[in-house]
């Protein structure tokens, strides 16, 4: 009986700490692993697979930014990739909707159109962005990233960096 | 006067005598279990409404006749959008790619690699055009062609902008009903 009751109750903490968890990383924020070398060297590179995997930097991720979708230019989001909904992609923001954006290594300039941005990773020789799968919808962003938490070494606030150069505003 | 002053002084003696003898610390164990409960029923409604089923309001003409013009209120679930099993003729809510804070319902009618054709402009002509929708896209249309802003206009949609597929109205009492697959 003693260990039935135990039991129950243990279930019933862990369920309770389990909704508790949940509504916390869907609706304020969340901490996530942050693999591949595309962010390097704002995110250390890493493998994304197993061994490697364990010395990915952790980072903290808020969602406060999508109530109003308020975002400036150089904030690091994570979004779902617009081609494969069940990766999510952490990458810098480049454009935002009605800026002209130059693309790297072309002569290409582009508007942003509404509801849509410009992403991009920070180490462009190795990185699946919006150079190659053109303009992100807003919709997909799942927040923005704003401290490196893990490993304690390397534990910062993630800066802005803007790429002033490349876009002119509207 | 010294009477008054004496009752008033004793009237104050035993509200602070009441006062006391209140049991505070018990009311305020109350309240707080009282609290965890309340913020423990949230977080199992917010949890139910993302990732099982949540209820939407759908208003506008761009799904007459499926969904009224003045607005139904809609059964949402976020069961298979996730699981990928999204058929063509679902009727799905989804942040609009053109406004992220607005979301529309519209009914799929392509999914990845599918060929769509589509009346370009049904009000003035008859041409069509054919596209495949491109790889983690679908394609969706209101079912009103004349009044629907959807991917006629914006082009293929990412996935993972579906948030739910609407499968029931459940107001106004008259509209109740499943809401089929319709191709």
């Amino acid at each position: 009986m003693g260990k039935w009751s135990t039991m129950w109750l243990f279930t019933k903490k862990s369920v309770t700490g389990a909704l508790i968890g949940l509504t916390i990383s869907d609706r304020y924020g969340f901490i996530v692993p942050v693999t591949g070398s595309s962010m390097h060297p704002t995110f250390s590179a890493c493998d994304a697979r197993f061994p490697g995997y364990l010395k990915a930097d952790v980072v903290l991720v808020e969602k406060f930014c999508l109530e109003k979708y308020k975002f400036s230019h150089g904030d690091v989001i994570t979004f779902k990739s617009p081609t494969n909904h069940k990766q999510t992609f952490v990458k810098r923001l480049i454009a935002l909707p009605g800026d002209w954006v130059q693309v790297p290594e072309s002569s290409e300039i582009l508007k942003i159109p509404e509801g849509h941005c410009w992403v991009e990773g920070d180490n462009a020789a190795c990185s699946l962005d919006s150079r190659s799968f053109g303009f992100v919808p807003l919709g997909l962003i799942q927040g923005r990233v704003t401290h490196v938490i893990w490993p304690p070494q390397r534990i910062s606030q993630v800066e802005r960096k803007k790429a002033i150069e490349r876009i002119s505003p509207h | 006067m010294s009477t008054a002053g004496s009752r008033i002084a004793s009237f104050l003696g035993g509200a602070a005598a009441r006062f006391g003898k209140v049991p505070w610390r018990e009311i305020r164990e109350e309240a707080f279990d009282r609290a965890v409960l309340v913020l423990k029923a949230a977080c199992f409604v917010h949890v139910v409404n993302t990732y099982v089923v949540g209820i939407a309001f759908v208003r506008g003409p761009s799904m007459l006749p499926t969904i009224n013009l003045t607005g139904d209120v809609v059964a949402v679930e976020r069961v298979s959008p996730r699981w990928g099993s999204l058929a063509v003729g679902d009727v799905v809510i989804l942040l609009s790619p053109e406004n992220p804070r607005k979301t529309v319902a519209k009914r799929v009618l392509g999914l990845e690699g599918d060929a769509v054709t589509f009346l370009v402009d049904p009000a003035r002509e008859s041409a069509s055009q054919t596209v495949v929708v491109p790889g983690g896209h679908v394609w969706v249309q209101g079912d009103n062609i004349y009044s629907s802003r959807d991917s006629r206009q914006f082009g293929p949609v990412p996935y993972g902008l579906i948030q739910g597929r609407a499968f029931c109205k459940v107001w106004p009492p008259e509209a109740v009903g499943l809401i089929g697959q319709k191709l």
